[in-house]
């Protein structure tokens, strides 16, 4: 079986239902963690972070 | 399904990683530090704007943590970039749950959307700035790429997913509306840096990211759908 119907068939094995908590609560853990590097105020973590906020393009000062 | 989004972010996400980190170190990170000569030679009135135009103020974090010059900097930086490129990828895999990309190209497109959306459409207002930069109040320029990535996230989505002609309409609204009210900008533009180090920064950071999300969607897009995942 190619790989993409084993991508697709797995996913059709879970109902919507299932799937939605889950890829809602993967964003959310994603954004938190992109907000702690990114965008946090704790001025460690601004100093810790500094060249990546600059690079990517994140609000830095 | 959760071993699945798991897996797939924490591998995609430290192959981008390390590809940003490289390609940081070569070519990003030199510019900054160029910049910073400019800043730390500037007399220190300088930094004394008003609230809504403060510029590179080191002088408020003195006492804070901050990571010496040199491998502590490199680590600090290398650790930031893969919990960011982590988070991307949780995102991207948590989204695949919903709608499996179907081969690596189409993880291509993922990551150029990604690219647009938290890269492009926030740059330009509010476009990568070297330290030493005037900018305005910090918390309103978060708000706006905030806002401005979260548009344009479900914009693109819209536009790509739904079928009727108004919802596409409405999603190129969507997308244009945080530039029709404009990022917060400083009184005056002023910068330490000289104007061609700027315009190289620019060009250096969106090429990086554009890479990273390339790499970051083709990297997630493959590992989510590797056979090995097939039974779970």
């Amino acid at each position: 079986m190619p790989r993409s119907a084993l991508a697709s068939s797995s996913l059709a094995a879970h109902s919507l239902s299932q799937r939605l908590p889950l890829a809602i609560g993967s964003c959310l853990l994603g954004a938190l963690l992109v907000y702690f590097a990114g965008f946090s105020h704790i001025d460690a973590v601004h100093n810790a972070t500094h060249d990546t906020r600059h690079s990517t393009a994140f609000p830095c000062h | 399904m959760f071993k699945r989004i798991a897996h797939t972010a924490g591998l995609a996400g430290l192959l981008a990683a390390i590809l940003l980190t490289v390609l940081q170190l070569l070519w990003v990170t030199p510019l900054i530090l160029e910049a910073e000569t400019y800043e730390n030679s500037e007399p220190a009135a300088v930094h004394e704007h008003g609230d809504g135009a403060a510029a590179h103020v080191h002088e408020e974090d003195a006492e804070a943590w901050s990571p010496e010059d040199g491998w502590q900097r490199t680590l600090s930086t290398s650790g930031s970039n893969l919990v960011v490129a982590v988070g991307f990828a949780l995102m991207l895999a948590g989204l695949y749950s919903l709608k499996a990309p179907l081969r690596v190209r189409e993880g291509l497109a993922w990551g150029a959307a990604g690219f647009v959306t938290f890269n492009l459409a926030p740059a330009a207002g509010l476009p990568p700035e070297l330290p030493g930069t005037a900018a305005a109040d910090l918390l309103l320029r978060q708000y706006w790429w905030v806002g401005t990535a979260t548009a344009t996230a479900v914009g693109l989505a819209l536009l790509v997913f739904a079928r009727h002609w108004a919802l596409r309409i409405g999603a190129l609204l969507l997308i244009a509306v945080p530039h029709l009210i404009g990022a917060p900008q400083p009184e005056m533009h002023e910068s330490l840096a000289p104007e061609h180090l700027e315009r190289q920064f620019v060009f250096a950071s969106l090429t990086t990211n554009a890479l990273f999300w390339l790499a970051l969607g083709a990297a997630s897009a493959w590992l989510f759908s590797r056979p090995a995942h097939g039974a779970r």
